[in-house]
């Protein structure tokens, strides 16, 4: 499964966010955007998973252009947790989690036992087990993000889209996060793709970033490859050192002294 | 497991409870209101009336003034609550009620016009209404449309077309002041002197309109975790909520052209039933449905008694009840459905 987006520009009205860019994503794989802000990683996103459409360019999942694909069948296998989601304080942890079967049913058709089952599944890896009776005002920021992450693991999808997902949360639950990602992609083989402010995160989940600057595609690669002095210099005008340290698989980004 | 099953079945009972106490309230309202009114009449009376002949009198106030009077009531309060419910999911709005897509006031002119300047039509008033309706809120619509619909600019739209049309009223009141009569009765919503064939033809109307929105359950529930979310799921969000509109403004349509105006029934019911069972609507629409019923019947039966000799429209005992007990509700509880 795979990905394939040639030459598109995204827009708001005459405003072009994105200029011309290709991108490709493929399944297994843990794919970062980054950038500064504007730089139009969200509009990507939403471009990819078809909340927003083109002005140029196609994009192909497995060779078929998104714009033809039915909804239900396009939500089976691409999964998108927006920056923006809002739920009635009074939803149930659970009822919420259960939403993420919507593509599989058809308007009047409940949970089946199946359904059950991957609800359960989603709370499982996500760890909210504990809270399926709450309603979704009494939990935390960490939690609330946890629930929401299952709702679209309940999609089941093959690659699964999440904007700025430790975005608002603390250290321990950004951390947690990223584990939560990690497995994901380990156990279920699912491709993910975020928009990441974090570069330390990025840099040390990721199989592949792609850095933005100005709606255009600036590098992309390994993380190793992507995450220079340079790169950090030229995108973000920012000095600093990419630093390994023993007993580290991956490096650390030492930014300069403020003054 | 066993919790899970235990908490579901609890919330279930809950809103079987109140649906079983809302269907007691309407039966023994609508028992007491067939009791009172200006001819005071005994339960003796009615049970004569059941199992015995009686003479014309008594059958005719029971089964061809009251009877017709309060099915109505309870027909136009389940409507107005239910396309209120369902449009609050269509705006994300807890303000939303069908006076917001322009129902009322599209219903209002085209009654208007017939009223005052083609008097001879007058019998056709709800077909000219429910068209007027009709034609209101596909006005705010088109209007509102910009590659897709946006709560925001339904709302806006419907400001400002409503205004226009409420202009063009008053307007046509102030030019023709002396035969205003029918107008207010119509502006008001009143449900005095209904017959039979009137309440056929709302009941068909708000049958339909009903079934339709009990099928907007799962759609209404998914439009209100936010536009990217539902469309993630798989779910066209533009057709879902021009469908929700269609089915709020056809019940909201077929009431006003039967019975005129009938304000905040659409925006206080559903608030009430939320804060009984929440905000899902598959509890919240039958909650609504009832409890619209009840609520409508209820006033109505307060304007007719309140003052002997006089009958004050539904839809002003509406505004002056629901109005301050919505406040206490607001007040005590301190959960607004949208922040």
């Amino acid at each position: 499964m795979e990905i394939k987006a040639s030459s598109i520009q995204i827009g708001y009205g005459d405003y072009i966010v994105v200029k011309d860019i290709d991108v490709n994503l493929f399944k297994g794989q843990i794919t970062s955007i980054i950038g500064p802000n504007g730089s139009g990683k969200s509009t990507v996103l939403k471009a990819l998973t078809r909340l927003i459409d083109c002005k140029k360019g196609v994009i192909n999942l497995n060779g078929e252009n998104i714009k033809n694909i039915h909804n239900r069948e396009f939500a089976k296998q691409v999964a998108v947790l927006p920056q923006i989601h809002s739920a009635p304080p009074d939803f149930k942890v659970k009822d919420l989690v259960s939403y993420g079967r919507v593509p599989y049913q058809k308007w009047y058709e409940q949970n089946t036992d199946e359904d059950n089952k991957i609800v359960e599944w989603a709370m499982e890896i996500t760890g909210i087990v504990d809270l399926k009776n709450k309603s979704i005002n009494a939990c935390s920021g960490g939690e609330a993000q946890r629930v929401w992450i299952a709702t679209v693991l309940a999609q089941q999808p093959e690659i699964l889209f999440l904007d700025e997902p430790t975005t608002y949360l603390d250290i321990s639950h950004q951390f947690e996060m990223m584990r939560l990602i990690k497995k994901l992609n380990q156990t279920s083989n699912m491709g993910i793709v975020m928009v990441l402010h974090d570069l330390s995160h990025a840099l040390e989940v990721s199989d592949r970033i792609i850095v933005l600057k100005g709606g255009e595609k600036y590098s992309e690669g390994s993380p190793l490859d992507v995450i220079t002095p340079k790169m950090m210099k030229e995108v973000y005008g920012v000095n600093c050192d990419i630093v390994m340290q023993p007993n580290r698989r991956h490096p650390l980004i030492v930014y300069k002294e403020l003054n | 497991m066993q919790s899970k099953n235990k908490k579901g079945f609890l919330k279930a009972v809950q809103v079987s409870g109140i649906c079983l106490i809302l269907l007691c309230l309407i039966f023994i309202v609508s028992l007491f209101s067939l009791l009172l009114g200006s001819a005071g009449y005994g339960i003796k009376d009615i049970i004569n009336l059941i199992f015995y002949e009686v003479e014309n009198p008594v059958a005719i106030v029971f089964l061809n003034l009251r009877l017709p009077r309060i099915v109505l009531a309870l027909i136009v309060g389940m409507s107005l609550s239910v396309a209120g419910a369902l449009l609050q999911s269509v705006m994300k709005n807890p303000l939303a009620d069908p006076g917001t897509i322009g129902v009322s006031a599209g219903a209002g002119t085209a009654a208007i016009t017939i009223l005052l300047v083609f008097p001879t039509l007058t019998t056709s008033i709800p077909i000219f209404a429910f068209v007027g309706a009709a034609l209101a809120c596909l006005l705010i619509y088109t209007m509102a449309w910009k590659g897709g619909i946006d709560p925001i600019r339904i709302i806006l739209s419907g400001v400002a077309i409503n205004s226009v049309l409420g202009a063009y009223n008053a307007m046509l009141q102030i030019l023709n002041s002396d035969s205003l009569q029918g107008v207010l009765a119509f502006m008001n919503g009143s449900l005095s002197g209904r017959s039979w064939s009137q309440v056929q033809t709302a009941s068909i109307y708000s049958l339909i309109g009903l079934v339709l929105g009990f099928c907007c359950i799962k759609q209404a529930n998914i439009l209100l975790l936010g536009d990217d979310m539902a469309k993630s799921l798989g779910v066209n969000v533009n057709l879902s909520r021009v469908f929700l509109s269609a089915v709020s403004a056809f019940l909201a349509a077929a009431t006003v052209s039967v019975v005129g105006m009938i304000g905040f029934v659409g925006l206080v019911v559903p608030h009430i039933a939320r804060i009984l069972v929440g905000s899902d609507y598959k509890a919240l629409l039958p909650v609504c449905t009832l409890l619209g019923a009840l609520v409508l019947l209820v006033a109505d039966t307060i304007g007719r008694i309140l003052i002997s000799g006089m009958e004050i429209p539904v839809g002003i005992v509406m505004a002056v009840t629901g109005g301050p007990f919505f406040l206490y509700m607001l007040k005590k509880t301190g959960e607004v459905y949208g922040n």
